[in-house]
């Protein structure tokens, strides 16, 4: 692995931070006016014409490495959308939502508990995991069920560090992710019947597998509350909300765990819910996808089976029928 | 109602109809759609389709409300047409920037994706409404046929009703309020019709 700092950027070359969230606020500002206007009949969003609210910010850089284990060759998603465009049903269940209602999730003091079958039940400190392992820029691809997708250059370490660290017994065959759920921070609850905390997991393999990655940032910064703060993991070759976010605790099991999206549509959301073209929602068609960033008339391409990782993943899925095991 | 002013409501409902298309035609020209364009113009044009609807809706038990309010019947077919015009534009959107004008790929969602079926049918639903929407197809048909063909608007209303509601993942509660407001404006009817004929038997 090459140890060292991407090359500097001078520092005239660098928007001042004013400047750019001025650029940030007034794209935001516009986009809520053309959408406070497109729905001119809901007189509820006509207030944030006239004072746009200010989504929070990370900003903290991260000191990271290049990483072999980075996908090349994409156009990466503007911050701007990759921070504006996002599911987070517990900050409401509108796209632009989360960066509005985030605002509220404190990400110090933060630990990840990890429980069930490991040697010893332990705790780790948030600013314990950002100095496990040095933190790697990987780009991936993000591709979401609803047949979208991002290209986002994720900082962090393969999870399977951390899972090291964590002693599973021999026993552990899954491992179940649990995220933040706090009903007095994440007061939108209401708009859908989903019950808290956020649950995923994944199959030991699959979590070993060095794609896998424990996430701290995003365009070398740390993650904005919207993205999942201060720590989830991303699973590059299946759909995105197999990528849970804000995770507060590990719990290492021998039977496969309960899943939100699966207990909310078992016929929608499987398990694997790897990326599959071939494979359609019951709503809709896999095969293709938009790219988020593109004008309408550019924006759909073809889907990619384990969205284009399967070099890497598809030895995990071998004689299994990824129909069933969807 | 003077003449002017009714023309001034025309203009300004004029106006308000055309205001959500021509958001989405600044967007388009500045590329200023959201992150996710086809999503936006998808979801605005569905919106604005079923919100005109209801407002449509709304006219019959709002006059019924007081012989004051007769006029608002000028205002039904300029919102109908409109609200026609929109869900046209939502069917074009999907035919486009979704299936790609693929017929084999129309077909196959039309008959597996339960919620597109309900939203052609929908649409399939207001075409005859457009078509004999003119004061020619008024006459032709007489008002009694005229008014027949026209209960379909309930069925279209609550077809769109359903088509959101099987467009949305499993859980989520989004058109909720819609439906609350189109429910009381489809019970509206057959109560003032009750209250009617109490009023009727008790004079």
């Amino acid at each position: 692995m090459l140890i060292g700092k991407p090359p500097d950027i001078p520092s005239s070359e660098i928007t001042p931070q004013d400047q750019y969230n001025q650029y940030l606020n007034r794209r935001r500002f516009l986009r809520t006016a053309a959408s406070t206007a497109v729905a001119a009949l809901g007189v509820e969003r006509l207030a944030e014409v006239f004072s746009p609210r200010i989504a929070a910010q990370a900003g903290t850089k991260l000191q990271t490495v290049k990483s072999p284990l980075t996908t090349t060759g994409e156009q990466l998603t503007s911050f701007e959308d990759i921070t504006h465009y996002n599911n987070f049903y517990e900050f409401g269940v509108e796209k632009d939502q989360p960066a509005k209602n985030a605002g509220g999730l404190l990400t110090r003091p933060w630990t990840v508990r990890i429980e069930g079958k490991v040697k010893q039940p332990k705790t780790f400190d948030i600013d314990a995991l950002l100095k496990l392992r040095p933190l790697e820029d990987r780009v991936y691809r993000h591709r979401c069920v609803e047949a979208w997708s991002m290209v986002i250059p994720w900082v962090g370490y393969s999870l399977s560090e951390f899972i090291n660290q964590c002693d599973p017994l021999p026993s552990a065959k899954y491992v179940q992710f649990l995220s933040y759920y706090d009903k007095h921070v994440e007061k939108w609850a209401g708009q859908s019947t989903i019950s808290w905390p956020y649950s995923e997991g994944l199959r030991m393999d699959e979590a070993m597998n060095p794609l896998t990655l424990l996430t701290f940032g995003l365009y070398g910064e740390v993650l904005p509350n919207q993205d999942g703060a201060p720590v989830r993991i991303v699973v590059p070759w299946k759909y995105g909300f197999k990528s849970a976010k804000s995770i507060v605790a590990l719990r290492f099991l021998d039977k496969q765990p309960p899943t939100t999206w699966n207990d909310q549509g078992p016929s929608e959301y499987g398990f694997y819910s790897n990326v599959n073209p071939n494979v359609d929602h019951p709503r809709w068609s896999q095969k293709t996808e938009r790219r988020i960033g593109q004008p309408f008339y550019a924006q759909r391409r073809t889907t990619l089976m384990f969205n284009g990782y399967g070099d890497q993943v598809a030895s995990l899925y071998n004689g299994m029928d990824l129909r069933r095991n969807f | 109602m003077k003449r002017s002013t009714l023309i001034l409501l025309k203009v300004f409902t004029w106006l308000a109809c055309l205001w959500p298309l021509g958001l989405l035609l600044l967007g388009a020209i500045n590329n200023n759609l959201g992150a996710d364009p086809t999503a936006t113009i998808t979801f605005a044009t569905g919106l604005a389709t079923l919100r005109l609807l209801t407002i449509s809706l709304a006219i019959t038990p709002l006059r019924r409300l007081s012989p004051r309010l007769g006029w608002l019947i000028k205002f039904r077919r300029l919102l109908g047409l409109f609200a026609f015009f929109y869900a046209t534009l939502h069917l074009l959107t999907y035919v486009a920037l979704y299936a790609g004008f693929d017929v084999n790929t129309m077909a196959t969602d039309i008959a597996k994706r339960r919620y597109i079926t309900a939203g052609v049918a929908a649409w399939l639903l207001l075409l005859p409404l457009a078509a004999t929407s003119t004061n020619w197809a008024i006459r032709k048909l007489g008002g009694k046929r005229w008014n027949r063909l026209h209960k379909l608007v309930y069925l279209a209303a609550v077809c769109g009703v359903i088509h959101y509601w099987w467009q949305v993942k499993p859980g989520v509660l989004t058109p909720m309020t819609m439906t609350l407001i189109l429910a009381v404006l489809l019970a509206a009817r057959p109560i003032q019709a009750w209250m009617q004929r109490r009023k009727a038997r008790a004079a």
